[in-house]
């Protein structure tokens, strides 16, 4: 069933009432979650939602209305409401809105998904929840938790330019964790990491997890951290995990070079950008190692989209090429604003919030070495993987995160256990340290990336694989 | 054009037909609760001092709960119509019936009428209370958002400021298979916005019952005021400071007490610090959750639960000793409590927890009041007198991206933002740069950690929900800042 006829009404009708340019989404998806704990279903949801969102342009203006109704009418009623609502901002006007040039698009999309994830029967899912949970609380957790979320959305994209394009995409994702309570402290492990793993895939990826196999081991960590000694404070050799160099490009290289932040359209909110729009193309962002690619193409990750909610078509592009600061992700206004001739990085979590700058997939290409190889060459340091938890100031410089598991490094060798693992540093002079990479990219999935206002949960993809980092400030501690 | 208002009664009238609905498709074995939400919510954004996003949207989410032959399963949609809500019950109940066993399901909430506040009187036969309603913010028009902004703007007197003003208006109904039958409504509006200048950030932040009470003039100015203030900052070298802490930081420490730490599930879990009976708070702290709202401020939240619990004040703190945690019915239940009306559709999952907090301030100072400060002061006017009792530390106007390093301690670490100052001999001497913290939250706010409490609690939102707290200044007398702008 297409929705093409009811957002062409709401973008007819933006433009009848004084939009010089408009645009609609309508969006339908079905939603799918269970969680357990300690061996017991503890929440098993759905939901459906279905709504169209207009965005009108008068003069230099936006405005954006939403409704959860798809008949002709309704959709009328928003495109007017749209135009009404960017009329008003006109009391506060801004200099002129141009949109990158983009000809008529008319195409469809749907990723690659072996097994639909929506099909696979709850008793199986359950079963697979429960056997983790049961598992690690077997093998010594004091709590147990595990989670599966899916998310299945189809979206009719229409615009005054001419396009018509509709999308299938279908995400799902998973994980285990164990926690065990000292005294006065809480160590958590996490399969395969944080939040779970995720991807713009089937239930295939959930499959590959393991969930079950892995458990009892996350329990065991767990409870050997809490006699583990605490991670050294000082200056030392890093070495990260590929799971949370995820998390450090994310924080420290995905939100930088989002460009509404470097034009200071989110400054009050999610912050602004060390980055000078100046300086790209010249700017040392990283050690020569530090290829970063814009790539929502890749299949199965989590940022993968045929087309961005603007009509643009995924295009990989350089971000950071052999260290060197090179490109953004972009809307076609801010791209225009910002003398650039290309957007594709513009969504939105539903069809009742305003498209907006979000990381698509954004990752690291792969290094020369193994992390075996890494750690055969690191005389004395410390490795860290698996988020606990993360912090960065408002112009993405000054990060400290924290990791679940941490071992000394000696002489090649991995040796003692390390609890509370921490580091600190500054976004530039850190990625400038890198001197080891890894060629075992993961494609991470982080479901959870907050931005915008009203809020915002974006869905976004990191490849990335271990590395080594020198000079780095570890073991930062209350 | 105003944001759209449903019919009253309109929510209850849904929630019994999906009641129906379910007995009809599942018989009457089933257990069965329905929360109908209307949410309207319009939000005018600016940055670079110009309106640049400017949005609005109204939903009505259906969300069902079931419970039948030992199992649970929820649903929800946003599709309302016939057909849409037949979906969600055939949906729901075939999940049921594939679920495995709940041995955890706490049962319904039976009839229960809910609280009435002094002061509130009735809107309708079933609520009982017009919840200090502000029909004007639930109305308020784009133009209505837009002037404050102008007036922002204008008030920074030539700043590059950015910020939002927002309205929402919600109503709601719950009706369950046991006979519960509730509805409210309720509105809020909000104002945030930073001033720029040369590196410097100043920030002044609002919420209230009434866009009327929003006086973008006033915010903008105070902002400003921050930001130059602010300019040429010194770099301070890690370690303990004695710290005032203003409103908006000090709503950081309650939004984190809340979610962690007075939250039921993670108390029955053994995750959170707290312990009932124990002092484990300053003789002066004392903190309370406040849906209904109080002292003649409308009621920021909805007068029930997800589950139909009504909803009434609960005392979190009292002088210091730890009182209570926030439960919904399945926390409620494995703590061998009552529910004190926190379900939401996450609780059940992610732990119930308080969202309208408030610290009490102190009483007002009986001594001569300060002199008139000078518009370039960057204090708040709250928080000036404990900083005139500050020997040497920092004046810290906002907290950001705080994150939990251990939950049982609440060890939390974080930058400061939007402005800080040294503090020497009771006055402001230099602008600081941005630190980062690692800091027990609970340790600072322990016996004898607080020096003094501002004597006007500010109602500020939530930078995330649309949940909101009442924060008093602070005056604590250690805070561990662990970095400086340098690493």
């Amino acid at each position: 069933m297409s929705h093409f006829d009811e957002a062409s009404a709401a973008v007819q009708a933006a433009l009848e009432s004084g939009a010089r340019y408009a645009d609609c989404r309508v969006m339908v998806r079905r939603a799918e979650s269970m969680s357990a704990r300690n061996g017991d279903i503890e929440n098993l949801g759905s939901g459906e939602s279905a709504g169209l969102g207009v965005r009108a342009l008068v003069g230099s203006s936006w405005g954006f209305y939403a409704v959860p109704d798809l008949s002709d009418s309704a959709a009328r009623a928003a495109g007017r409401r749209a135009a009404q609502i960017a009329a008003a901002s006109a009391t506060v006007p801004g200099p002129p809105v141009d949109l990158v040039p983009s000809g008529a698009i008319e195409a469809g999309w749907a990723n690659d998904c072996e097994t639909d994830p929506l099909e696979v029967s709850l008793s199986t899912k359950g079963d697979l929840l429960v056997g983790a949970t049961a598992a690690a609380k077997q093998a010594g957790a004091d709590l147990a938790e595990a989670v599966y979320q899916v998310w299945d959305t189809r979206k009719w994209f229409v615009s005054s330019e001419g396009h018509r394009i509709d999308q299938h995409t279908r995400e799902c994702g998973a994980g285990v964790w164990a926690s065990v309570f000292g005294d006065g402290e809480i160590q958590r492990r996490s399969w395969p990491s944080y939040g779970g793993q995720y991807g713009t895939s089937g239930w295939e990826l959930v499959d590959r997890l393991d969930l079950v196999g892995n458990a009892p081991r996350m329990a065991e960590e767990a409870r050997a951290l809490l006699s583990a000694p605490l991670c050294p404070t000082g200056e030392t050799t890093l070495v990260l995990g590929g799971e949370q160099l995820a998390l450090q490009i994310h924080e420290s290289v995905g939100h930088a070079i989002e460009l509404d932040r470097i034009l200071g359209w989110e400054a009050a909110f999610a912050g602004t950008s060390w980055l000078d729009l100046a300086k790209l193309g010249s700017l040392r962002y990283g050690s020569e190692l530090m290829n970063i690619t814009i790539d929502p193409s890749i299949p199965g990750a989590l940022g993968s989209f045929g087309y961005d909610d603007e009509g643009t078509p995924a295009t990989r592009r350089d971000a950071v090429r052999d260290g060197i600061w090179v490109g953004v992700l972009a809307g076609r206004d801010s791209a225009a604003v910002a003398g650039l001739d290309y957007a594709g990085s513009v969504r939105s979590d539903g069809w009742a919030r305003l498209p907006m700058v979000r990381m698509t997939n954004v990752g690291l290409e792969p290094g020369p070495h193994t992390l075996d190889e890494i750690i055969a060459n690191t005389a004395d340091g410390v490795f860290m993987d698996i988020n606990r938890s993360w912090s960065i100031d408002d112009r993405r410089l000054n990060f400290q995160f924290g990791c679940e598991i941490g071992y000394e490094i000696k002489d090649g060798k991995l040796g003692r256990m390390l609890r509370n693992p921490t580091y600190t540093g500054i976004g530039p002079t850190f990625w400038q340290s890198m001197d080891m990479l890894s060629s075992e990219i993961v494609p991470w999935g982080t479901p959870n990336c907050g931005k915008g206002q009203p809020g915002q949960v974006g869905h976004t993809g990191h490849p990335a694989a271990p590395a080594r980092f020198t000079n780095v400030r570890v073991g930062v501690r209350g | 054009m105003s944001i759209e208002i449903v019919r009253q009664g309109a929510e209850l009238e849904l929630a019994a037909r999906v009641v129906e609905l379910v007995r009809q498709v599942a018989g009457p074995a089933a257990e069965a609760e329905v929360m109908v939400q209307h949410d309207a919510e319009a939000l005018t954004r600016f940055a670079n001092s110009m309106i640049h996003q400017n949005v609005a949207d109204a939903v009505t989410d259906v969300r069902l709960r079931l419970h039948l032959d030992g199992r649970t399963a929820s649903g929800a949609t946003t599709v309302v119509d016939a057909g849409g809500l037949r979906g969600l019950v055939e949906r729901t109940v075939a999940a049921v019936r594939l679920s495995p066993p709940d041995p955890t399901w706490p049962g319904l909430t039976p009839p229960t009428p809910l609280h009435r506040t002094a002061g509130h009187h009735g809107s309708g036969e079933r609520s009982g209370l017009d919840f200090g309603f502000d029909e004007a913010t639930a109305r308020a028009t784009p133009a209505e958002r837009a002037e404050r902004v102008r007036d922002f703007v204008r008030a920074a007197g030539g700043l590059e400021t950015a910020g939002y003003c927002r309205t929402t208006y919600s109503s709601a109904a719950f009706a369950n298979s046991a006979g519960q039958s509730v509805e409210g409504r309720t509105a809020e509006a909000a104002m945030d916005g930073i001033a720029r200048v040369a590196g410097s950030d100043g920030v002044a932040r609002l919420a209230s019952g009434r866009l009327g009470d929003l006086d973008g003039s006033v915010l903008g100015a105070r902002a400003a005021a921050k930001a130059r203030a602010g300019q040429d900052p010194v770099e301070l070298p890690p370690g303990h400071y004695e710290v005032v802490l203003e409103p908006e930081a000090v709503a950081d420490l309650l939004d984190n007490f809340s979610v962690f730490g007075f939250n039921g599930k993670a108390y029955t879990q053994k995750q959170s610090f707290a312990e009932l009976g124990a002092e484990q708070f300053d003789p002066s702290i004392t903190l309370i959750d406040e849906p209904l709202g109080s002292r003649a401020e409308p009621a920021p939240g909805l007068p029930f639960d997800d589950e139909g619990t009504p909803r009434e004040s609960l005392v979190l703190v009292r002088e210091g000793v730890t009182k209570a945690v926030a439960h919904d019915r399945s926390s409620a239940a494995e703590a061998g409590a009552a529910s004190t009306g926190h379900a939401s559709p996450a609780s059940r999952t992610w732990g119930p927890y308080p969202t309208h907090v408030r610290l009490e301030a102190a009483l007002a100072a009986t001594e001569p009041g300060l002199p008139p400060a000078e518009p370039s002061n960057p204090v708040a006017e709250s928080a000036r007198p404990l900083v005139a009792g500050v020997r040497r530390g920092l004046l810290i106007t906002d907290l950001w991206y705080t994150r939990v390093l251990d939950p049982k301690t609440l060890v939390i670490t974080g930058l400061t933002r939007n402005g800080v100052w040294l503090v020497e001999n009771g006055e402001v001497t230099a602008a600081v740069s941005n630190m980062r913290f690692t800091q027990s939250y609970p340790q600072a706010l322990g016996p004898g950690q607080v020096l003094g409490i501002g004597s006007e609690s500010i109602l500020l939102p939530d930078r995330w929900s649309g949940t909101r707290y009442a924060a008093p200044a602070l005056h604590l007398a250690s805070w561990n800042l662990t970095g400086n702008a340098s690493g």
